[in-house]
């Protein structure tokens, strides 16, 4: 078996005590969620930090609330497996529900977290290996080297967002809330991202995400998930779009987006979606058209790299027919699309 | 062989009792309860835990090594290199290429260069780093094309001065006038990927040295008898001095048929610091050992008459080896000499060649060496059926070989309920309204196999038994069974407490098997070739049959009545003609011990000569070979190329079923193991030479929700040296699932998959290809 580092862990029992521990560390510290990826991630030895703060026994990290303007509070340590099943979130924001219900398997959905997944580190073939591995490769861009090995003499990271949830997040305009010793701060998820696979947060990573709110949706909101994996089960997004439609009282669109997942370093939305789609009818030839149309608008936009493994030709090739797949069934109030 | 061999179809007592009966694994419970005990569950007191240092080279030639800052790490009680071990082994005599740490050179990357022991594995990994290994890189070979071709620098020195690990070529009959006077002949080429076993346990051992120098080995292997040699040979230790031991194992799949380097290297770090040493392979570092299926790449041509009847066949198989021989002599030999049946060749020709590259080492994988071209040629009567219009299951009925036949290539078919199978398939499919009618997108194939039951070359030329077993019996009623099989999971010391159960008359309760100790048990040759079941089962039933001798004499002695009416059945002893007369196998056992003094029994069983007369004719020679045939359905999407397997019905003649319940687990396993192999899995290396993903994420093993529905049909050919009638069922039933699966995507959208992996990109592209093709040509009459 592969060996932990060894590391110093504190369990505080309140946000307060971690955001000092956190404060203490100066930039030492990491935050350890339900740990799913980052144990792998420290066995790899792509981390080596002198102290873990666990955040499993703060009080009030753990739940889903409906708040009275009808916006969802989820704490940050939330597990997928609870978020997915839960009638709330079903109801209220179909698409995180059901991109929730296709993290992993059903024992990583038991112990990761909404907040952990929001948070995922980027995924690549060149990086998420053993240290013997990446030392014989000569490393990459990520960690230890200076050569990316997706995009040949690439300066840029180019690891992929691998996170689930956070298109779904995006489709449904949540915000996030990040806290400091003596700061607190709310960030809508779609300007969480920065292009760098180095580090895709704009966010510093001694800042901890404290919740997660989607604000109450239009009752005419539909949204879906779609994922694209070798397996039925367990493995990261090779690719993920998330889609989401708001009717008006005719039934007819008045706006939608899709954001997509596993392309580069970022989650990306596509633009000019909701303008194709608006006006038509779902089950009409005319709706169909205009899926079809915002699906090319996605394969020309959205292009997957060669960073996860699998091939990326595929991938870009599956993108509209994802896209395409998810808008009918957000508009059917379906979903999720998987297996593809 | 001997009278000693065959002991014929019938149950001991009229009716069977156990055999042919659904039973527990005698493991079974302890091993779902966690009670068992796997190398890694042990601990010895004062051990250390060994790490290896690895090539991070693909190639490359060893300047120096430096371990003094290992040496000198507090807590660090060893540290080896390729000078402590230099002898050189590999599992077949003629090709001793390996060492247990590099000598000279490192030929992949994972290959072993040095070893430490240290009080803790982090103390190891810490003096790991410490190692200075100083390395004149080499041009390395990734190619299997390019290994052929180049010779400078070779991977391993042979007389040729080239990269060719082994050639076989042999010619049955004459296959240049077959193919010239067919009036159908058809060519391909076809290729098979590489595949890995991932058996759930890693490769473990603990070495620990007596007072005395003895040294015991307990290793996750499915050969303790070969490891026991090589570390004679290797350690230059008389056998009688070492002790080898197999604990409970999770799973092999050929995968530890080997012996291995972590095997010497805590055997030697024991001697070295008189304490025992245990080593604990990551998941990353079982990927490097590897040992699995081998990539071939594939030329086959077919001719035939036009009712499709096969005239001849003629192969060209390029086989990459990896970095070590293994088994590769068997391979090479098995990618020819196992095709022949069980269909009737009239003449045919194979030229294949296995080369070096610097890759993890390939071995055997289930179904050693006889997938691939398996693979091959049922697509390519999937083809002439086409060709023909010919139903592919009419066209493999008209050439089966069947029972009490040869092979052309000279082996001896004794059962054979191919056809049967074929029959089981064909129905349980409902083959017959589902061919080409499934509609859109859905369909089905078929292929068809066949498999050796274990073979009469028993790897170092000896004429001892191949497998022996020895019966204790105790005055409680308790009787110990020493067998010397490796149980891998398959069943085997099951097996052998269902025989001797059976034709002692005994409840499973009162059996205990000790088995794969080489101080305590007779040597079984171990368990690959699926021979166990039939070499053991044998001698099982042979030593079993000796001891019953003597109890039921003594029996009737003490009753005074004719043997014939004394029967042991379900734990007691009883007169047949008297109903009051009947006492507990415990006093039974009692009265013959009296007679006979301390009881018990040995048994054993070997080959009779088999093969054809010219080199290598023996290897693929075996005793009885099972036959199996698969019918699977799938559905492809194609938009995405993905492809939904439906549904797998295998029927497979194992020639009794000993255990109805372990025989369909095999199959079940099997058609697993191929389609997964087939749609999802894929071991190979990157441009670096890195293993393209060493572990249990990148490389994807189907999960329950990947994995088909699957039916096992058994068919029982009772084959008349088998035990019972027994053969294979272990390493059949794989083969013929995944031509099948090509052949059904066949059916379904009609592209025609010669090239695994079935992965969607894969199909998307064919998929597309054949759009455009049709587009291109409008069939005559067509509106579009």
């Amino acid at each position: 078996m592969l060996r932990l580092p060894s590391f110093q862990l504190e369990e505080p029992k309140s946000l307060y005590a971690a955001l000092v521990l956190l404060a203490e560390a100066k930039g030492e510290a990491m935050v350890i969620a339900g740990g799913t990826d980052l144990l792998p991630n420290l066995k790899h030895g792509l981390f080596a930090p002198k102290l873990l703060v666990s955040l499993a026994r703060i009080e009030g990290f753990v739940g889903i609330e409906e708040e009275p303007d009808g916006a969802l509070l989820v704490g940050p340590m939330t597990p997928l497996a609870r978020v997915a099943e839960s009638e709330l979130v079903q109801a209220k924001a179909p698409a995180l529900a059901q991109a929730a219900s296709l993290v992993a398997g059903p024992q990583l959905r038991t112990q990761g977290t909404l907040g952990g997944n929001v948070m995922l580190d980027t995924r690549c073939q060149w990086y998420n290996q053993t240290h013997f591995w990446r030392q014989s490769l000569g490393y990459c861009l990520k960690k230890d080297g200076t050569a990316c090995h997706v995009v040949q003499g690439g300066k840029k990271c180019v690891a992929a967002a691998s996170n689930d949830t956070a298109p779904a997040l995006m489709t449904l305009g949540a915000t996030l809330r990040f806290e400091r010793l003596n700061e607190k701060r709310e960030l809508p998820i779609k300007s969480l991202w920065s292009p760098d696979g180095i580090w895709n947060k704009r966010c510093d990573k001694d800042e901890l995400l404290t919740a997660i709110r989607i604000p109450a949706q239009d009752p005419g909101h539909r949204g879906a998930y779609g994922k694209l994996r070798t397996r039925e089960s367990i493995d990261f997004p090779l690719l993920g779009l998330a889609a989401r439609l708001t009717l008006d009282h005719e039934g007819r669109v008045q706006d939608a987006e899709i954001s997509g997942v596993a392309l580069a370093a970022r989650p990306s939305p596509v633009r000019g979606v909701a303008d194709v789609l608006r006006g038509t009818l779902p089950g009409t030839a005319e709706f169909d058209e205009a899926v079809e149309a915002a699906a090319q608008l996605a394969y020309k936009q959205l292009r997957p790299l060669d960073n996860v493994p699998g091939s990326a030709w595929y991938r870009r090739e599956m993108v509209p027919v994802l896209a395409r797949r998810t808008l009918q069934a957000a508009a059917k109030g379906e979903g999720p699309v998987h297996p593809l | 062989m001997s009278a000693r061999d065959q002991h014929g179809l019938a149950a001991p007592h009229g009716e069977f009792q156990i055999i042919g009966k659904p039973q527990r694994k005698i493991d079974g419970a302890a091993k779902a309860t966690g009670s068992a005990l796997y190398t890694d569950d042990l601990t010895l007191p004062g051990m250390l835990h060994a790490k290896t240092l690895r090539s991070p080279h693909p190639h490359a030639r060893i300047v120096s090594i430096d371990t003094s800052a290992a040496q000198a790490l507090p807590g660090v009680h060893g540290v080896i290199t390729g000078k402590d071990l230099p002898t050189p082994y590999g599992v077949i005599p003629w090709t001793p290429d390996e060492t247990a740490l590099a000598v000279d050179k490192v030929r992949f990357i994972g290959d072993e260069v040095a070893a430490v022991a240290a009080v803790d594995e982090d103390t190891a990994l810490r003096a790991l780093e410490l190692i200075q290994v100083e390395y004149e890189v080499l041009h390395s070979y990734q190619d299997p094309k390019e290994a052929l071709e180049r010779d400078e620098p070779t991977i391993h020195q042979n007389k040729r001065g080239d990269n060719v690990s082994k050639r076989v070529k042999l010619d049955f009959g004459e296959v240049d006038q077959a193919f010239e006077t067919s009036p159908v002949v058809i060519k391909g080429d076809y290729s098979f990927h590489g595949s890995t076993h991932a058996a759930i346990e890693p490769h473990c051992a603990l070495a620990q040295v007596d007072g005395d120098g003895l040294l015991t080995l307990w290793s996750a292997t499915q050969i303790t008898h070969y490891v026991h040699r090589a570390l004679s040979s290797v350690l230059d230790l008389a056998p009688h001095r070492i002790r080898v031991i197999q604990p409970a194992i999770g799973g092999a799949f050929g995968g530890k048929s080997d012996p291995f380097s972590l095997e010497f290297c805590v055997a030697k770090l024991a001697q070295i610091t008189g304490r025992p040493v245990k080593m604990l392979w990551t998941r990353e570092e079982v990927f490097y050992a590897h040992r699995g299926r081998h990539p071939m790449e594939m030329q086959y041509s077919l001719a035939a008459n036009e009712d499709g009847k096969i005239q001849g066949v003629d192969a060209r198989i390029l086989i990459d080896g990896g970095s070590y021989s293994s088994f590769g002599l068997v391979t090479t030999y098995y990618s020819g000499q196992l095709l022949t049946g069980p269909y009737d060749f009239p003449t045919y020709r194979f030229d294949s060649t296995r080369v070096f590259t610097n890759k993890p080492p390939c071995g055997p994988k289930r179904g050693h060496g006889s997938v691939q071209p398996r693979f091959a040629f049922e697509v390519q009567l999937d083809e002439l059926a086409e060709k023909l219009s010919i139903d592919p299951i009419e066209l493999r009925r008209r050439n089966s070989l069947g029972p009490q036949t040869k092979t052309v290539n000279g082996q001896r078919i004794t059962s054979c309920g191919f056809d049967e199978c074929l029959l089981q398939v064909e129905e349980a499919s409902d083959w017959k309204n589902k061919r080409q009618s499934l509609g859109s997108g859905k369909g089905v194939g078929v292929a068809g196999s066949m498999y050796i039951t274990g073979t009469n070359y028993p790897i170092y030329p000896n004429e001892m038994p191949q497998a022996g077993i020895q019966i204790k019996v105790d005055r409680s009623g308790v009787v110990t069974v020493f067998s010397g099989a490796n149980d891998i999971g398959q069943g085997s010391s099951s097996m052998v407490a269902y025989v001797v159960a059976e034709e002692l008359g005994l409840t499973l309760d009162m059996l205990r098997v000790v088995a794969a100790d080489t101080d305590l048990c007779p040597v079984d040759l171990g368990a690959y070739s699926s021979r166990v079941t039939f070499m053991v089962g044998n001698a099982a039933i042979d030593a079993s049959r000796k001891l019953r001798k003597l109890v039921v004499g003594s029996l009737a002695k003490h009753w005074d009545v004719e043997e014939r009416r004394v029967r042991l059945v379900k734990g007691e002893a009883l007169d047949l003609e008297d109903p009051e007369r009947h006492m507990t196998m415990a006093e039974a056992f009692q009265i013959a011990e009296v007679e006979h003094d301390t009881l018990g029994a040995t048994g054993s069983y070997n080959t009779p000569t088999l093969g054809g007369d010219y080199r290598g004719g023996s290897i693929g020679a075996s005793p009885a070979y099972s036959f199996s045939a698969h019918v699977v359905e799938v559905e492809v999407d194609e938009e995405t190329g993905r492809i939904d397997v439906q549904e797998v019905w295998c029927a497979h003649d194992c020639g009794k079923a000993l255990n109805p319940i372990l025989v369909s687990g095999q199959i079940e396993g099997s058609v697993y193991m191929g389609i997964a192999e087939a749609l999802y899995e894929h071991h190979q290396t990157n441009r670096f030479g890195l293993h393209s993903g060493p572990s249990l994420l990148d490389y994807p093993l189907a999960t329950t929700l990947d994995t088909p529905e699957i039916k096992s049909l058994i068919v029982e050919s009772n084959d008349p040296e088998g035990p019972y009638g027994a053969k294979e069922a272990g390493e059949g039933p794989l083969h013929s699932a995944i031509p099948a699966l090509s052949n059904a995507i066949f059916d379904a959208v009609g592209i025609r998959l010669r090239h695994l992996p079935f992965t969607p990109d894969v199909v998307l592209r064919a998929l597309r290809e054949k759009r455009a093709n049709d587009n291109q040509a409008p069939s005559p009459g067509s509106d579009a």
